[in-house]
């Protein structure tokens, strides 16, 4: 691969089917460049999550290649262990560890997968639940935090591996609205702190503002790749137009 | 109603050569424990790797652990029992076979410990079972994304939870497991009901000695029920199922 040292995640012709029949992601090319921030978004249903998904073979594909930082994913020579302790994923439904407290849950990972010492791995803990505002709440168990407060938990773990890339599968969709802003603030600082992110999201507030690109997704398709003041105001598809329709006006269609 | 119930037979001397009838029952009392608890150690042990086997991505695996259980409890326990004592031997290389049969210790308790564990581990592997499949698809999902490896996975995060959900339907397998140790009866183990029955004859009190036996073998899965509930207790997570009361 002669991708430029910068890239931090590309795809080169990618398919995926699901079954024989159902073709959900389309020849998908995509770069993601280090310190970017990339938001996808599209209808539901058009393989916004299952792109990101295949980032960590979480979804495997059928055909193409998928690169995070020169190792090829979908290599059967690669040690996917490895390679997604440098990949932090961020859930919809934010899968704390319930048995644990929020403390061990972040701590648990660095542990067990990376082998450092649990003293070290309290450190960063306590100083990532400070900068998501949880200090307090190291010694709770998930079932007694909010969904927001959860889900920046979920990121202090995914952060706790110190990767190279964070992924975000629609982290605010599972949340009351007024948490969203919350995790979404956490967000914003990381992007602002360099972190290369992706991220599926709904919340076109997030992508205007943070992102430095937008990935519309359709039907299995990328269907527009822009910034995201050209995408706003000047989508070039008629699907993304309706989609923008949809989403920033719901009521008036 | 005259029962004329003589509780007074427990402190006879029996004419086994055993000691008092009462002896006679705590002896048998005695090997039910051990072989129910043997068994139930065997039990768990065997039924926790067949009911992760059964989950597992790796079709042959997991049809070996659905094959196993599907054979188990299709079987009369009686059945079993006689299979391992007079089938198994037969099927070991001769050398051993002969040593099962007429030099291995306790031959009745080792046959009866074995019947009743793997008996009860395929029950075990189909608590286990359900409860890792009770687990929400993501917990899995987030220990992988985090780079653990599949042991890890179980181990760590999946059967920490599992367990915790499937004690309550354990505790009744652990209760079977004493309450179905006097099927060893057949085989001849001096368990308690076998006991009990010595005593029917010996002493012609029915009543007595059913009433004896009945409450040891109350007393016993009573204090089977509470060990589980403190178990259940200690390791009940905040917020999580039952964790509300």
């Amino acid at each position: 691969m002669n991708a430029d040292a910068s890239t931090m995640i590309r795809f080169v012709n990618v398919n995926k089917w699901y079954g024989r029949d159902h073709h959900v992601l389309k020849n998908i090319n995509l770069e993601v460049r280090q310190g970017e921030v990339v938001v996808v978004c599209g209808p539901s249903g058009s393989g916004k999550s299952t792109l990101i998904r295949t980032i960590n073979q979480l979804e495997p594909i059928n055909d193409g290649e998928i690169w995070v930082d020169s190792v090829r994913v979908n290599d059967p020579r690669t040690d996917i262990n490895t390679l997604r302790a440098e990949v932090g994923f961020v859930f919809q439904h934010f899968n704390l560890y319930p048995h644990l407290t929020v403390l061990d849950n972040i701590t648990l990972a660095p542990i067990q997968v990376k082998k450092i010492t649990r003293d070290l791995a309290e450190r960063t803990a306590l100083e990532l639940l400070e900068r998501v505002g949880l200090a307090h709440k190291k010694d709770a168990y998930p079932a007694n935090l909010s969904g927001g407060q959860q889900q920046r938990v979920a990121i202090a773990r995914g952060l706790a591996m110190n990767p190279q890339v964070m992924l975000f599968d629609e982290p605010t969709s599972a949340l009351d609205p007024e948490m969203i802003g919350e995790v979404l603030a956490v967000m914003k600082q990381l992007a602002e702190s360099g972190m290369t992110m992706m991220v599926v999201t709904h919340e076109m507030g997030f992508a205007r503002e943070v992102a430095d690109r937008v990935v519309f997704l359709d039907q299995g398709e990328i269907v527009e790749d822009a910034r995201p003041e050209e995408f706003f105001t000047n989508p070039r598809s008629e699907r993304a137009r309706q989609f923008l329709r949809q989403i920033l006006a719901p009521l008036h269609q | 109603m005259d029962l004329n119930l003589d509780w007074g037979v427990l402190l006879q001397e029996s004419p086994t050569g055993d000691g008092p009838y009462w002896q006679l029952l705590w002896t048998g009392a005695k090997w039910t424990v051990a072989t129910a608890l043997t068994g139930w150690a065997l039990a768990l042990l065997v039924g926790s790797i067949v009911g992760v086997m059964r989950t597992l991505p790796y079709k042959p695996l997991a049809w070996l652990g659905d094959a196993y259980v599907e054979v188990v409890r299709n079987i009369p326990l009686l059945v079993q029992l006689f299979f391992w004592f007079f089938v198994w031997p037969e099927l070991l290389p001769r050398e051993i076979g002969l040593w099962y049969k007429q030099d291995m210790p306790y031959p009745e308790f080792i046959t009866a410990a074995l019947a009743l564990g793997w008996f009860t581990a395929a029950r075990v592997a189909e608590q286990v079972k359900s409860g890792i499949l009770s687990l929400p698809r993501g917990q899995k999902n987030a220990a992988l994304a985090l780079g653990f490896t599949l042991p890890q996975t179980y181990r760590l995060v999946v059967l920490p939870q599992a367990f915790r959900i499937v004690i309550p339907p354990l505790t009744s397998e652990f209760m079977n497991i004493f309450k179905n140790s006097a099927a060893a009866l057949a085989i001849g183990l001096t368990e308690l009901t076998f006991q009990m029955k010595q005593m029917v004859e010996y002493s012609n009190e029915v009543i007595v000695s059913i009433a004896a036996v009945t409450t040891i073998y109350m007393v016993m899965a009573f204090a089977v029920n509470r060990g589980m509930a403190w178990l259940e207790r200690k390791s009940r997570i905040p917020g999580m199922i039952g964790g509300g009361r």
